[in-house]
């Protein structure tokens, strides 16, 4: 079987990476399909997973008290999908829906917490490389909440 | 300082709360600069030019419905009157685009003073290299010109990005902020030339994310907006640290306006 | 206009009649100082009797009052809560109109004003004052066809400041009090228990044949001294002093410095300083129609930037603070005026101070700042969202 470390290697999220991470990386890896309309996962899931998307797009969405899901955030091809595999109580925070084919690697991420506990300096390597993805889309949430093209009414 | 009146020739519904005026007698003008129009005893406001300068014709002017002028200018129909200023400002650099990447990042209503540029990029699309369109709006709803897009990637291979603030299930669009499409186009930030316009705290996390990208300041240009009244420099109102947005502006060079741009209320 | 060394010539008190008589008779509607109220206003005056005779004003921060003198000079104080743009820039003056004719309108531009004023007692920070104005409103890609024809038929006729006020600092800013140019006569008084007389030149060609048709004699040696120690002694009472080194820098690089809130804590906001102020051109346009809404009018109005809606977009206010409002009014006037037109904004009169209702003295709130060191922190990193 083919395995999955070229590509991994490739990916903007593991760039220089050192082989000997790569390798315990690219053991927790696997290749996931979603059709257009499926579920990526749900809000309350256990959070065990990330993804490297490698085509495709995934929308992120709330669902409010009333009315239809909002979509928050969209991911494409190099980017990455999901944290809280990261953050206890590792539960899926919102739902992740295919917005058309999507193709993705898919990291254990339970073996990955396991693995970052052996080893801290993957644990260095993989949190580093994460913190600033979630700080941009935890800056780019506050933007959104701005609503800086509504101008509806004075704000005070 | 006195209007001159011109006639509407077709007004065309853009969004729901945004309609363009095309009013008669053509003129000339620079991509960027707009004029002051006149509702009848409602009062004038600042608008810009959203045509294509090289269409002499017609005078196209995209308005979104935010106040008692614009609710006025809402209300014409074929054959009204409008008084006319303009045209008044500065551009944006068309010129210096030439044999570099051009990235031009709006945000809502900000599309419509970069269409003229837009226009004039692609009349001459061969001296430029990558031209990059990055658009952010509220919602679907709210996207301007969506018609012209395909014609401006399939006929000039402009990349267009589309994103939007929040959306439904039936988008299946881009949903982020405006800065979240930089990574998914080409163009070479070094020999590129970027022009802004939209709203001011979306001008400053894009500059903040092209610099991180590597582009220089004199190669940025934004837009600029505040309370104006004469267009002329007498009413003082417009005045942002020394510069008169009605004069020295509303495009701005990043560079002149770097040290004030991140001010608060000035 | 400034010719230099003219030869002077004195004319009596009592031939001031005289000069209102030739001014008359050129077509010049004459406006000088004169009582009303308890101030001393900018007005059309009749005659001489109507100038301020024996009067002299007591100015300092929130203060002004109007004393007796124990002469009687007719320029014995300095500038009052007016000045001469209330003249060549009218403070509420209508645009044009429009008139609705069937389903279209049209347009009917105001007439351009035919009136002549002979400005009479117009002080060295004044004439500043007005070429300072001219830079915006004539000197520029546009220009005000109001202001400009106001502007060019103006007769101007200087005095030279003989007293200093509580709140003057015009030495500080080079803009008197003398005046060295820009006026088409100039007048020296001299009073004391001997005479009443007034040192007169011409400082334009316009000036010099008015001149020559007053009753006039050559002055006498010990009065030109007389004059001049009058006037070095006004230089010398200044009551204040503005060190105005740099302060375009000192301003425009310390825009998050802390006396722009301590200010702000003590300013009403009220927007005297620009009402009061020669130079502060700001205005505000209306749109107004009749009941039957066939005529619409459009007039501009004095405006202020400390007023709420001056920075009114549609998204909110700009400036919703005091703090930003005082520091636009202050750093506009003093720095960035620079940037726009060459010159300070400021002439060091003294108005702002004396007509602010907290005594919020310029001149105070630049020191204060000046004796901070600058802010090392660049604004434009405050930025970031």
């Amino acid at each position: 079987m083919k395995t999955l470390e070229p590509i991994l290697a490739e990916h903007p999220f593991f760039k220089n990476l050192d082989k000997r991470h790569l390798e315990l990386v690219v053991g927790c890896a696997a290749n996931v399909r979603f059709d257009a309309g499926r579920f990526v996962f749900r809000e309350g899931e256990p959070a065990d997973q990330f993804y490297l998307i490698r085509q495709g797009k995934v929308a992120i969405e709330i669902s409010p008290p009333q009315g239809e899901p909002i979509i928050m955030q969209t991911l494409s091809e190099g980017e990455i999908l999901g944290w809280s595999w990261l953050v206890p109580p590792y539960h899926w925070q919102f739902d992740a829906q295919a917005v058309e084919l999507t193709r993705a690697i898919t990291l254990d991420g339970k073996c990955l917490r396991e693995k970052c506990q052996e080893d801290h300096g993957l644990g260095y390597e993989l949190l580093s490389r994460l913190v600033p993805i979630i700080g941009k889309s935890m800056e780019a949430a506050r933007l959104q909440l701005l609503d800086v093209y509504g101008d509806r009414a004075p704000r005070s | 300082m006195v209007p001159e009146l011109r006639r509407v020739k077709r007004v065309k519904r853009d969004t729901f709360d945004t309609f363009t005026l095309m009013l008669e007698g053509g003129g000339v003008f620079l991509p960027g600069q707009f004029n002051m129009l006149y509702a009848f005893g409602v009062g004038e406001v600042p608008i810009s030019l959203s045509g294509d300068p090289a269409e002499t014709g017609l005078l196209h002017h995209t308005i979104r419905d935010v106040g008692a002028v614009t609710r006025a200018l809402t209300r014409l129909k074929r054959g009204s009157q409008v008084g006319v200023r303009g045209p008044f400002g500065s551009a944006w650099p068309i010129e210096a685009c030439r044999g570099k990447d051009v990235v031009l990042m709006a945000g809502g209503i900000g599309l419509a003073p970069l269409r003229p540029a837009i226009y004039s990029l692609l009349k001459e699309r061969d001296r430029y290299g990558e031209i990059v369109l990055l658009y952010g709006a509220r919602t679907r709803q709210d996207l301007l010109y969506v018609e012209e897009f395909e014609r401006w990637r399939g006929k000039f291979g402009v990349q267009v990005r589309v994103t939007v603030d929040s959306a439904g299930r039936g988008w299946k669009g881009n949903v982020g902020v405006v800065t979240t499409l930089l990574p998914r186009v080409r163009f070479e930030p070094a020999h590129a030339l970027t022009m802004i316009c939209g709203p001011e705290v979306m001008m400053r996390f894009s500059i903040l994310e092209l610099k991180s990208l590597g582009m220089e300041d004199s190669n940025i240009y934004v837009t600029l907006e505040r309370n104006m009244k004469c267009a002329v420099g007498f009413c003082g109102h417009c005045q942002f640290g020394p510069a008169f947005i009605c004069k020295d502006g509303p495009v701005f060079s990043f560079e002149r306006v770097r040290s004030i741009f991140g001010v608060r209320e000035l | 206009m400034g010719q230099g060394m003219e030869q002077r010539l004195t004319i009596e008190a009592s031939g001031l009649d005289g000069l209102f008589a030739v001014l008359e008779e050129r077509g010049f509607t004459v406006v000088g100082p004169t009582v009303r109220e308890g101030a001393i206003v900018y007005d059309r005056l009749a005659s001489p009797a109507d100038l301020p005779r024996g009067i002299t004003d007591e100015q300092d921060g929130g203060v002004y009052r109007l004393k007796k003198r124990d002469d009687d000079a007719l320029f014995g104080y300095v500038v009052g809560p007016q000045s001469w743009k209330r003249f060549l820039d009218p403070p509420v003056k209508r645009l044009w109109r429009a008139e609705r004719d069937g389903s279209d309108f049209r347009i009917v531009p105001e007439e351009v004003p035919r009136e002549a004023f002979a400005f009479l007692g117009v002080r060295s920070c004044e004439i500043h004052a007005m070429e300072i104005q001219d830079r915006v409103y004539i000197d520029g890609e546009f220009k005000d066809p109001g202001y400009e024809a106001r502007r060019r038929s103006a007769l101007i006729i200087a005095v030279q400041c003989t007293v200093a006020g509580g709140t003057c600092f015009c030495v500080s800013m080079n803009t008197g009090p003398k005046s060295e140019s820009g006026f088409d006569l100039a007048l020296i008084e001299v009073v004391d228990t001997e005479r009443h007389v007034f040192v007169i030149e011409a400082g334009s060609p316009r000036g010099r044949e008015i001149l020559e048709a007053l009753e006039t004699r050559p002055s006498e040696a010990s009065e030109l001294a007389e004059a001049e120690n009058r006037i070095a002694d006004a230089a010398a009472r200044m009551g204040r002093t503005f060190d105005a080194e740099g302060v375009h820098d000192l301003l425009t690089q310390n825009l998050e410095h802390p006396r722009w809130a301590e200010v702000a804590g003590r300013c009403l906001s009220c927007a005297n300083c620009t009402m009061v102020c020669p130079t502060c051109f700001c205005s505000t346009v209306e749109d107004v129609t009749d009941v039957s809404g066939d005529h619409a009018e459009r007039w501009q109005k004095q405006d202020s930037c400390f007023t709420m809606d001056f920075s009114q977009l549609h998204g909110g206010i700009v400036r919703s603070s005091t703090r930003s409002r005082y520091r636009q009014w202050l750093t506009h006037k003093l720095a960035t005026w620079i940037d726009q037109f060459g010159v300070s904004g400021c002439t060091g009169c003294g108005r702002c101070i004396t007509w602010c209702p907290v005594a919020i003295d310029l001149t105070e709130e630049v020191a204060a700042i000046r004796a901070n060191p600058p802010d090392a922190v660049e604004p434009h990193r405050r930025g970031k969202p």
